[in-house]
């Protein structure tokens, strides 16, 4: 229990030296205990104070060891003890104590849970967001926006999530996922032909990091997540520039793509680019690569949107990340070939 | 068993084997049904699993000691820590607390044996090979890896290797369910004369509330494995979509037996502390009956509190709410336990051997366990911690911290009743900080971990995240827990050569298991006991003044001093119990003693292994056989059939088939 | 099987005077009840779902399955008739009804085997959806455990006939008798879930 505080609980911690060379200042991206924004913390300010009654209760309880086997110990000369076999109301009051002090939490517990599962009502902002193994499939239905691992959102404004599972390229049948932003919420599952809800709020721009917490198989440690909190205005560029169709490949770049042995149009969507027989990217087993370029990280928000880590996603994606339905393409794709495809996807701003 | 032995001659003529008479050596093992033998089996094997479930951790640890850790690739790791859950939960605790089942149940309720002796051996041989079958996996293509609680639709992906969770589990349920029959039947119809419910020992009880929980809530998993086996191999949909299924049935199965089943693994080890913290207090158990009625109250809230597993799952607010009610108020009996037994150490006079300190620990590291347990039940707290390094601290506390140390403070209390030699306390002392150090920094920092945002089961994490420094020092507290298992282990053989000698009752205790010899014969004892109180091995050597005073009773056989102080065998390492306590007038209290027993009558050879010499007083104990364990060696080969061809179906049916049938006509003693 | 009656000692009365063999059986049941409680509540859920292919309610036969419902209750009454023929004594009429009540539920698996073919045969297969898989299942471990009683049946048959069926083993016809009672009001159960509450 007294190992479990942060920085700010810091004060009762044993370990308190080793642990302050750990936990100086931010460094903790998915930290539930540094909520920021209404609905984590809503989760937070009921945590603090159970936290603390758990501290009192450890203290007190095994302060109350501690004393009983320093003060009885056997020293050389002790007196037999008295033969004691139990004390009724002693035992009634042990009952009834933690009962009442349960009873206590359960009052504050029970209103949150059910403000948290409340249907938000004023301006809200509604995604649906489809977990896949391993990387989430996001939209915006009002604003037709489809993209991938990076949720945007306006600043104080309350977002809706609508949450569902989806098949999952050739594992075969969609499994369960968990959508979890720390620092905006709690998590919630996604389940397979369900949907569920999630209610975030960010008071201030910036990025909050979050992962799939769900077991969901091979790659599970690599499904993060980000959401981007953003001004009201420059959400509005966001959702400006996301709207776009695509930027045309070059003719070389577009020949590679849609090579019988490559095929990225099979699994990916690309907004307004259409192979040479006329057919548009629609493919829908891997992330739509849209506004590729815009993304800071790729593969389930894992690795940095740079041009090295591209060219290596590109060449040999199962060797990065185990167990992806995204192909090798050793011995397929040439280097110049992986140029030419790096350029032009970290183009499609 | 006047009707057996004049049994007709045709049944010898048809018996398929000829009875087992090895005596020695590994026939004697394998055909033994002997509760004494079957126990040793039971916490050999089960011990053996918990160095390779620590193994498994070890490998855990390595992984994560840093940021993208590369000591095993991501299918191994998740075998690994799929297989680590599977090997202590079912492996480990689970049968390491029917050791205890085994060995001392019939002692200490003054039984010759359980009530099917061979149904005994069959559960044992059943166990070791479910084990077996589901290490096997590791050599047929790979372990499962879907996680110890395999929830669907994932665990119907090929590459998650369930179908061996799946038979494996089955198996092992099998062998749990028979030997929970068996634990019931034996305390509700085995006890002495006089030893009625209210009089058997809290261990007794809680291996009793345990075996009920078994027998109900194993069937529920074996349903769900049947369906999740259907599924992944004939095509069903239970937990499939696209057929109708619904996932979230597997959840609520898998959870309808989980939570019962978390206590089915802490209630034998608070059983064991209900044992211990009396004798080396040299107090009785404060308040035996709340103890014992708070064990059954946990008995039955346990089945209403599954869905907290599932807070996030999205059940409803409505279901959320009732949950988190009925999760809260589990604690308030545990907690009675713990009041309980604080009151037991109050006024006593403590003596801090090894079995007491474990004890201890178990006390104080089930506490942290418990507590965040309620703060899981906070169900909004829980939408931040559920599968997270939170949860596996908390489980890790109530498992390790509660069960293990539980579980150690058992071997090291009863190992010189089932040995005959002590154990250095020492060396026990050493092992048992070590092991309280390094648990606290392997577990304690999991939950700064889980809270600050790691989820569980991710076979890496990246650095930036604040995750690594926290990590490295839990790598660190694993590798001092491995150490103290060590010198535990170097401990246990030391024991064998250079063990003092134990007596039949070195701690001065209180239950019967110790009135008689260390070990004790494979009767267990020359007459069987008659019991007048609560705790009446006690009352033979001590009475209770009109202050509450301990008086010892003069011919009773007790350590002389009631204080204890000098020349009490509570001394282990200075000396060896002068108490001839087998000697203890067993008929009972203060009355005239029985003549000896006329020796030599129907005398059997008599050996250990050809268990119904017993001691040569006309006490027949049950034959040696082999069929239980043919009869368990069916199982395997039947599931590999269902898995691989269809001969070995026919193959392990016949075998347990054939098996069952030498059982049924076989007499059980001769 | 189980029957390691009182191994230990010479006729020692049992702490409740009932025997163990009866208790572990008891007991066994018990976690029988939650076996087919599981597998009930999973058709149960399933029965209403919106589902694509036939389901059993659509091939029903209920005439049908009603008359070998009523040839399983039948077999209990031979079973009774058993024990009591043993416990008089009686190893001719032991015989004549433990081979009646065998013979009754090969009729009963013998109808469900020809059930099951039939309905396969109409398309209903336990791959169909998720409601054919729980009524396969369901009656299939429900047929599983009458098969098993058929065998122990026959092995008493068997061993009554071989002289090895003394009256003082009377207590192993009972057992065998219990399971069956047993097995047969579980039928009684799914009868009434499965084939006589209407669903979809
Ligand atoms: C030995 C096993 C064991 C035991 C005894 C417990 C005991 C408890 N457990 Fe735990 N639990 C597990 C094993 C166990 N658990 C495991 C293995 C999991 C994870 C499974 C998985 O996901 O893999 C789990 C997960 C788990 C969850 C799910 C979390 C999640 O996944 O999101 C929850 C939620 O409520 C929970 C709650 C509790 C509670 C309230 C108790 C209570 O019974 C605790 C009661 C005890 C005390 C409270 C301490 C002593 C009491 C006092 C000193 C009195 C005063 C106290 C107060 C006034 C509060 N447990
Ligand atoms: C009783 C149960 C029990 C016990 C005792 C332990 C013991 C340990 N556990 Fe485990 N654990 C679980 C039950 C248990 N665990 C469960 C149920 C899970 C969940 C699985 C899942 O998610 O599906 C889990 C998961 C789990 C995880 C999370 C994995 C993940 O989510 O990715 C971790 C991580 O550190 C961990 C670590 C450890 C460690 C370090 C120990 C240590 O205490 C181990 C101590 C070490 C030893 C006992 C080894 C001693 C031996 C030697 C040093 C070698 C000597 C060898 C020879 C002589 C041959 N456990
Ligand atoms: C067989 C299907 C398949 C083919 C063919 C395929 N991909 Fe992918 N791709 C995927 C999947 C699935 C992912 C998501 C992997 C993950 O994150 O777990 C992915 C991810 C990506 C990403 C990262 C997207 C993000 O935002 O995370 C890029 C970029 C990408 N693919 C480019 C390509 C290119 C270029 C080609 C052709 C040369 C191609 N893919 C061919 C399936 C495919
Ligand atoms: Cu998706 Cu874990
Ligand atoms: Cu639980």
């Amino acid at each position: 229990m007294r190992r479990r505080g942060k920085a700010r609980r810091g004060a009762i911690l044993l370990a308190g030296l080793a642990f302050l060379a750990s936990a100086c200042g931010s460094g903790k991206p998915q930290n539930s205990l540094d909520p920021a924004g209404s609905y984590a913390r809503k989760i937070d300010a009921l945590f603090d104070p159970v936290f603390w009654i758990a501290v009192a209760v450890f203290v007190l309880v095994e302060g109350l060891m501690v004393v009983i086997l320093v003060k009885f110990r056997h020293r050389p000369g002790n007196p037999v003890p008295r033969q004691v076999h139990g004390n009724k109301r002693l035992e009634i009051g042990w009952t009834l104590a933690p009962s009442l002090l349960l009873a206590g939490v359960a009052v504050f517990t029970i209103p949150v849970i059910f403000q948290l599962a409340a249907a938000p009502s004023g301006d809200v902002l509604r995604i649906n967001v489809t977990g896949h193994q391993w990387w989430w499939e996001v939209r915006y239905p009002a604003q037709k926006i489809i993209t991938a691992n990076e949720l945007h959102i306006p600043v104080g404004r309350k977002v809706r999530i609508t949450l569902t599972s989806g098949d999952s390229g050739s594992a075969g049948r969609a499994v369960i996922h968990s959508f979890w932003v720390p620092r905006l919420a709690g998590k919630q599952d996604l389940e397979p032909a369900h949907t569920t809800h999630l209610l975030i709020q960010a008071d201030a721009p910036g990025t909050y990091l979050g992962q799939c917490a769900e077991y969901c198989g091979l790659s599970h440690a690599n499904m993060h997540l980000r959401v981007v909190a953003e001004t009201a205005a420059n959400f509005q560029t966001w959702v400006q520039r996301e709207g776009q169709p695509a930027r045309q490949p070059p003719a070389d770049v577009l020949a590679i793509m849609t090579r019988a042995d490559i095929g990225c149009n099979g699994c990916h969507a690309i907004k307004g680019v259409k192979d040479p027989t006329g057919s548009p990217f629609i493919g829908a087993v891997g992330p739509d690569l849209t506004h590729f370029g815009s993304r800071a990280r790729f593969a389930g928000d894992t690795f940095d949107n740079t041009r090295q880590n591209l060219a290596a996603w590109l060449h040999d994606a199962p060797s990065l990340k185990p167990g992806v339905d995204m192909p090798s393409f050793v011995g397929k794709l040439s280097k110049q070939d992986i140029d030419a495809l790096v350029a032009y996807l970290q183009g499609l701003k | 068993m006047a009707t057996v032995t004049t049994e007709p001659r045709a049944l010898l003529r048809s018996r398929i084997l000829r009875r087992p008479t090895a005596t020695t050596g590994i026939w004697s093992w394998v055909t033994t049904v002997d509760h004494k033998r079957i126990g040793i089996l039971y916490g050999v094997t089960s011990f053996v699993f918990f160095l390779v479930g620590g193994l498994e951790a070890m490998l855990i640890r390595l992984q994560l000691a840093r940021p993208n850790g590369t000591v095993v690739t991501a299918e191994a790791y998740n075998q690994i820590f799929t297989m680590h859950g599977l090997t202590m939960i079912f492996l480990v605790v689970m049968p390491l607390s029917a050791a205890f089942f085994n060995y001392m149940l019939p002692l200490m309720i003054g039984a010759r044996d359980v009530a099917f002796p061979r149904l005994n051996a069959f559960s044992y041989w059943v166990f070791l090979f479910g084990g077996l079958f589901l290490y096997s996996s590791f050599l047929l293509g790979g372990a499962p890896s879907g996680g110890w609680f395999g929830y669907a639709p994932l665990s119907e992906q090929p590459a998650q290797h369930m179908h061996m969770y799946a038979l494996g589990l089955i198996i092992l349920g099998i062998s749990s369910t028979v030997a929970a029959v068996n634990f019931a039947v034996t305390v509700i119809n085995m006890r002495a004369p006089g030893m009625s419910l209210f009089r058997m020992p809290v261990f007794v009880w809680m291996t009793f509330v345990v075996s009920f929980l078994l027998i109900f809530a194993l069937p529920v998993l074996t349903i769900g494995l049947v369906e999740l086996f259907f599924d992944v191999t004939y095509g069903t949909h239970f937990f499939d979509v696209a057929g109708g299924g619904d996932p979230v049935l597997w959840q609520h199965f898998f959870w309808l037996f989980g939570h019962p089943e978390v206590y089915i693994l802490v209630l034998p080890a608070m059983g064991i502390v209900s044992e211990i913290l009396p004798v080396f207090a040299r107090k009785p158990l404060f308040g035996y009956p709340v103890v014992v009625l708070s064990g059954i109250a946990i008995g039955f809230m346990g089945w209403g509190v599954w869905a907290h597993h599932m807070f996030v799952v999205g059940l409803g607010p409505v279901a959320n709410s009732a949950f988190a009610l009925s999760t809260m108020f589990i604690a308030v009996p545990t907690g009675v336990k713990i009041f309980n037994w604080l009151a037991t150490l109050w006024g006593g006079d403590i003596r801090f051997r090894t079995p007491l300190l474990f004890a201890l620990g178990f006390i104080a590291m089930f506490i942290i366990g418990g507590l965040s347990g309620v703060t899981h039940a906070v169900v909004p707290a829980d939408y931040q911690q559920s599968d997270t390094y939170y949860i596996v601290a908390h489980f890790h506390y109530v498992l390790f911290g509660g069960s293990i140390f539980g579980l150690f403070a058992g071997i090291y209390y009863w190992w010189p009743k089932i040995t005959g030699r002590m154990l250095s306390e020492a060396i026990g002392k050493v092992h048992f900080w070590l092991m309280l150090v390094g648990f606290n920094l392997t577990f304690g920092p999991m939950h700064i971990l889980g809270l600050e945002g790691m989820p569980r089961r991710i076979y890496r994490y990246q650095p930036g995240l604040g995750f690594d420094f926290w990590n490295m020092v839990s790598t660190v507290g694993a590798f001092l827990i491995g150490t103290s298992v060590l010198l535990f282990l170097y401990n246990a053989v030391r024991s064998f050569r250079h063990g003092q000698v134990a007596g039949p009752d070195p701690w001065d205790a209180r239950t019967l298991e110790w009135a008689t010899t260390s070990p004790p014969p494979p009767h267990n004892f020359e007459e069987v006991p008659v019991v007048h109180a609560l705790d009446d091995f006690w009352h033979r050597k001590y009475a209770e003044g009109v202050d509450g005073r301990l008086v010892p009773v003069v011919a009773g056989g007790a350590n002389g001093d009631p204080t204890g102080n000098e020349g009490s065998g509570a001394d282990a390492e200075a000396a060896v119990a002068p108490n001839e306590s087998a000697g203890v007038d067993l008929r009972g209290g203060g009355e005239a003693a029985l003549p000896p027993t006329v020796q030599g009558e129907d005398h059997d050879s008599g050996a250990y292994g050809d268990a119904h010499g017993g001691g040569g007083h006309g006490i027949h104990m049950p034959s040696p056989s082999y069929y239980p364990a043919i009869a368990a060696l069916g199982l395997p080969i039947l599931c590999y059939g269902l898995l691989y061809s269809s001969i070995l179906v026919i193959d392990g049916a016949l075998t347990l088939l054939v098996g069952l049938f030498g059982w049924a006509t076989e007499p059980s003693a001769e | 099987m189980a029957a390691d009656i009182r191994a230990v000692e010479h006729g020692a009365p049992t702490s409740t005077g009932l025997s163990n063999s009866k208790l572990g059986m008891w007991a066994f049941l018990g976690s029988e009840c939650l076996l087919f409680g599981a597998l009930i509540s999973t058709f149960l859920l399933y029965r209403g779902k919106d589902v694509t292919g036939l389901t059993p309610q659509k091939v029903y036969d209920i005439p049908y399955t009603s008359v070998s419902s009523f040839v399983l209750l039948m077999s209990s009454l031979t079973m009774v008739l058993a024990l009591a023929a043993i416990q008089r004594g009686d190893h001719g009429k032991l015989r004549v009804w433990l081979m009646a009540t065998a013979l009754l539920g090969m009729t009963f698996i013998a109808g469900q085997v020809y059930e099951f073919t039939v309905f396969v045969h109409e398309g209903m297969t336990i791959k169909t959806n998720v409601i054919a898989s729980s009524f396969f299942t369901l009656t299939g471990f429900h047929g599983a455990h009458v098969t098993g009683g058929i065998i122990m049946l026959l092995s008493l048959f068997g061993m009554s006939l071989d002289g090895r069926l003394p009256v003082e083993k009377a207590e192993a016809v009972e057992l065998v008798g219990l399971y069956w009672h047993f097995v047969d009001i579980v039928w009684i159960v799914i009868f009434t879930v499965v084939y006589l509450i209407p669903g979809r």
